[in-house]
């Protein structure tokens, strides 16, 4: 097989030097057998750039670093294949999150903000106790727990979000998702007025203009359209609730 | 006058896995202050990766009753090959049940048992009875005498991080992520936090705090192949020997994997071989049982692997490109089980090998995985040689796993220490003032900002960080793997040593400012080639074979000479370290046969340790 030179247009920007303006700088490099684009970047780094700046850290799509457009798709870098690209490839930043430099983006400061704005943990009244075997679950529900848990917040599904693009306080399919998989677990106490008041609003479950490239973009395959569905009804139901309630207030 | 921002706390804990937050946790219930600095988003922890599972003998499924303490504390000794700490081994086994329960209250999803009779892939029929019905079920692991591995499919890891770091969340600690500490601020008797580097726009920062925890996992990265996260570089024991005062524990225990995915070294969690997956070589032939009739493909991981490289050298390899390798069956669990309980495997074969292991066989071959050693610490995870300095997990030698880590112990250390550490960290820093002198902080500062001015104007020289540490990777893979000799450790040694040299003279290609990567990666070079020294040098000098320290010109465990710790130190201005010895704590298992291994067979013919009949139970 003749070996492809590939060519690598990338987004260049440092936020420290805003002095010099964005722009995109190419870098070429012969294709490899099994070549992904972590080992592609590791190489223009190493032998070409020393100063690119990008992120991985377990090359191997569970820690979800390395998100990034490619060829304007949002896309995990660690497991895209060069040989399932055209030989020029063009690399930006994920969109939404604030840019650290060159394809670097803060992805933590965001989700920890969404875990903190929908309360991303178990509410419960119940006490430990370390002397007491675990309370029961049965597995399939043990199951569905994690089938909502296994995003791995690359952001992907925010990058690719026309609401989360235009109103930066839109949780977006990641924060529905996460707040999906506290609805399911029994061990979680809150109840749907409890969820409205976090997610029944413009900025959660409503905010959503169903466009789906949140699902299409996930990599790890999640069911993030049928999440939203399945949370906005809950709070449709739960919305309706209050309002007799209200109305009597 | 150095410029830098400072921060005070009262607990600094270097690092944001598992054990990181769990001792963050346990001090920030004491009502202390927390800050835990780490290179990454918590999330993207290696820890997360970690797919099969965490030991605790809660004795609920089938394979599993009749388990206790008593047995996960005997397996753990023996997968140590009696290089682990007793006290810490007790410890540990009988706290791990509590840490797992611990952790679905805070909402780990794990599997639970489901009733009913099951024919297990080797024929075996098990019935898991309908009084054990919804509690935590496990899986089995390599070096376990009962099923005792809790899990949560093939994402435990990340359902464990998720978990802690939602509680880490909800206590509203304070995380300053993208921020690496490159030196701890100490006066050679005690240490008073961290000098970091902020990896957003390379401002450097001073953390002051009354007691300091090193929770930066391992050291993987120094190797070339490896199944850890690019991250795992083995900072927090690099700025622990950099003190001069602490030492590292049993560096040259080295774990590898068997099964890293051939050849970019993905992990394949042991999990495969647990649920029933086999090792065939290139007649398609399941060789394990042939050299270890008993445990098969779970003997330990030292065991699996070494046995499973013996088979290459004898010609048994398939033949790649990449060098030999073996292959790893799981086709027989059938296609629902693979996607459902094992699907990370899938997902890898699928993305990084473009294969369906349902369909296919995967190519394996052992790969660096585990380092058991660490920065030296007593029971109560506190280091040696600096008061107010602790170290937790992977980065530290508790030392729960002497010379081989048994799988599913790696997890519930992280958690079990964090649990025991952040208790001991808290009551310490209850105890503690904070009463550092400004000018020490100065000088701590001033030294790293040298360095780095050094670095970018290239005065100490122009030395190439990314190909000396080519270099240096290459040098560990093939002088200081699986098999290892005198004449090839001291090959390594050498090379390491003039590489050392070369690294105190690095220059930049690039401008190194602001959130610099090629900066980050010369601060760390010459640490992680000290790493590597003290690795090659301990194994040079360990004339024995012990777990996974294997050497060929000294096949047999010696414990009559080495029943004892390496304790590495490097004073200032050395270029080898210097090797010290402590004895292990012996209480309750007398070292014995480990009942596999090549070991089991050879015992029987030594005379030195024919007496420790005793300890053969297994």
């Amino acid at each position: 097989m003749a070996e492809r030179l590939l060519t690598f247009s990338i987004f260049r920007y440092n936020p420290n030097t805003p002095e010099i303006k964005p722009y995109m700088q190419e870098y070429r490099l012969g294709e490899m057998p099994g070549m992904t684009l972590f080992v592609a970047l590791n190489k223009i780094r190493e032998e070409q750039d020393p100063s690119l700046m990008f992120d991985f850290v377990c090359r191997a799509a569970i820690c979800g670093s390395c998100a990034m457009l490619v060829n304007g798709k949002p896309r995990l870098a660690c497991k895209t294949l060069t040989k399932d690209l055209p030989p020029r490839i063009t690399l930006f930043p994920l969109p939404v999150f604030k840019l650290i430099g060159d394809l670097s983006v803060d992805t933590g400061t965001w989700f920890r903000h969404m875990s903190l704005k929908t309360e991303a943990w178990i509410h419960t009244t119940r006490e430990f106790d370390p002397q007491a075997r675990e309370e029961r679950m049965d597995n399939e529900t043990a199951l569905k727990i994690y089938e909502a848990e296994r995003c791995i917040e690359c952001g992907c599904c925010i990058a690719g979000c026309a609401t989360a693009n235009i109103r930066e306080d839109f949780i977006g399919a990641a924060g529905i998702n996460r707040v999906a998989r506290f609805m399911v677990d029994p061990r979680d106490e809150r109840s749907p007025q409890e969820y409205f008041e976090v997610v029944g609003t413009e900025e959660g479950t409503f905010g959503c203009v169903g466009l789906m490239a949140c699902e299409d973009n996930c990599p790890m395959g999640l069911p993030l359209q049928m999440q939203l569905a399945y949370v906005r009804r809950k709070m449709a139901a739960a919305g309706l609730a209050a309002r007799p309630q209200t109305r009597a207030g | 006058m150095s410029v830098y921002q400072t921060h005070t706390t009262d607990v600094l804990v270097i690092g944001a896995g598992l054990a990181g937050e769990r001792t963050a946790i346990e001090a920030a219930a004491y009502g202390l202050g927390v800050i835990i600095l780490s290179l990454v988003p918590p999330r993207r922890s290696h820890s997360t990766a970690a797919q099969g599972g965490m030991q605790a003998s809660l004795g609920n499924c089938a394979m599993g009753y009749g388990d206790n303490p008593d047995i996960h504390f005997e397996d753990t000794v023996k997968g140590s090959d009696w290089g682990c700490d007793q006290d810490v081994a007790r410890l540990f086994a009988n706290t791990a049940p509590i840490a797992v329960r611990q952790m679905a209250y805070w909402g780990v999803p794990w599997n639970r048992v489901v009733a009913g009779r099951k024919t297990l892939p080797d024929g075996r029929e098990i019935e898991d009875l309908k009084e054990y019905e919804g509690l935590i079920t496990a899986r089995d692991f390599g070096g376990t005498a009962k099923w005792r591995t809790c899990y949560t499919s093939d994402g435990t890891g990340h359902t464990l991080q998720y978990t802690m770091d939602s509680i880490v969340i909800k206590m509203g600690i304070t995380v300053h992520d993208r921020m690496e500490a490159i030196a701890l601020i100490h006066d050679g008797e005690n240490c008073y936090g961290a000098v970091a580097r902020c990896l957003r726009t390379g401002q450097l920062h001073a953390y002051l705090a009354r007691s300091t925890v090193i929770a930066t996992g391992g050291y993987g990265r120094l190797y070339g192949v490896s199944t850890n996260a690019v991250i795992n570089e083995g900072s927090g024991m690099f700025l622990a020997l950099e003190t001069g005062v602490v030492p590292l524990g049993n560096m040259e225990a080295v774990q590898f994997h068997p099964t890293g995915m051939v050849p970019v070294g993905i992990l394949i969690t042991e999990g495969a071989r647990g649920d029933g997956g086999y090792l065939l070589d290139k007649n398609l032939h399941r060789f394990m049982p042939d050299y270890e009739p008993k445990k098969k493909e779970l003997a330990s991981r030292d065991v699996v692997s070494r046995r499973m490289i013996q088979h290459i050298r004898k010609g048994y390899g398939v033949e790649s490109k990449w060098g030999p390798h073996l292959w790893l069956d799981i086709r027989h669990l059938g296609r629902k089980h693979i996607y459902t309980n094992l699907r990370e495997i899938a997902n890898i074969c699928k993305n990084f090998a473009g294969i369906d292991p349902a369909r296919d066989l995967i190519p394996v071959r052992p790969t660096q995985h585990y380092s058991m050693g660490g920065v030296r610490t007593n029971i109560d995870g506190h280091a040696y040689g600096l008061k107010g300095l602790f170290a937790v997990g992977e980065a530290a030698c508790w030392d729960l796993h002497g010379f081989n880590r048994l799988g599913g112990n790696s997890l519930a250390e992280t958690i079990v220490a964090g649990m025991v550490v952040g208790k001991k960290v808290a009551e310490y820093t209850l105890g503690a003032a904070l009463d550092c002198p400004l000018k020490l902080v100065d000088e701590h500062v001033k030294r790293q900002e040298n360095r780095i001015n050094d670095l970018i104007s290239g005065r100490m020289g122009n030395e190439n960080v990314y190909e000396l540490r080519k270099q240096m990777e290459d040098t560990l893979m093939e002088y200081v793997g699986i098999f290892r000799n005198g004449p090839d450790l001291q090959k390594a040694v050498d090379k390491l040593q003039e590489l050392y040299r070369r690294s105190l003279k690095l220059g930049l290609r690039s401008s190194g400012k602001y959130a610099n990567p090629e900066l980050a990666s010369a601060l760390r070079l010459p640490g992680m080639i000290r790493l590597a020294l003290c690795i090659a040098y301990g194994a040079l000098n360990r004339t024995e074979s012990r777990g996974s320290h294997a050497r060929e010109d000294y096949p047999y465990r010696d414990d009559a000479n080495w029943l004892k710790r390496t304790l590495a130190y490097w004073p200032p201005g050395a270029e080898l370290p210097i090797l010290k010895y402590e004895p292990v704590k012996i209480t309750e298992l007398p070292p014995g046969d480990r009942g596999y291994g090549e070991s089991s067979a050879a015992n029987a013919a030594k005379p030195e340790t024919a007496h420790d009949k005793e300890g053969n139970n297994g």
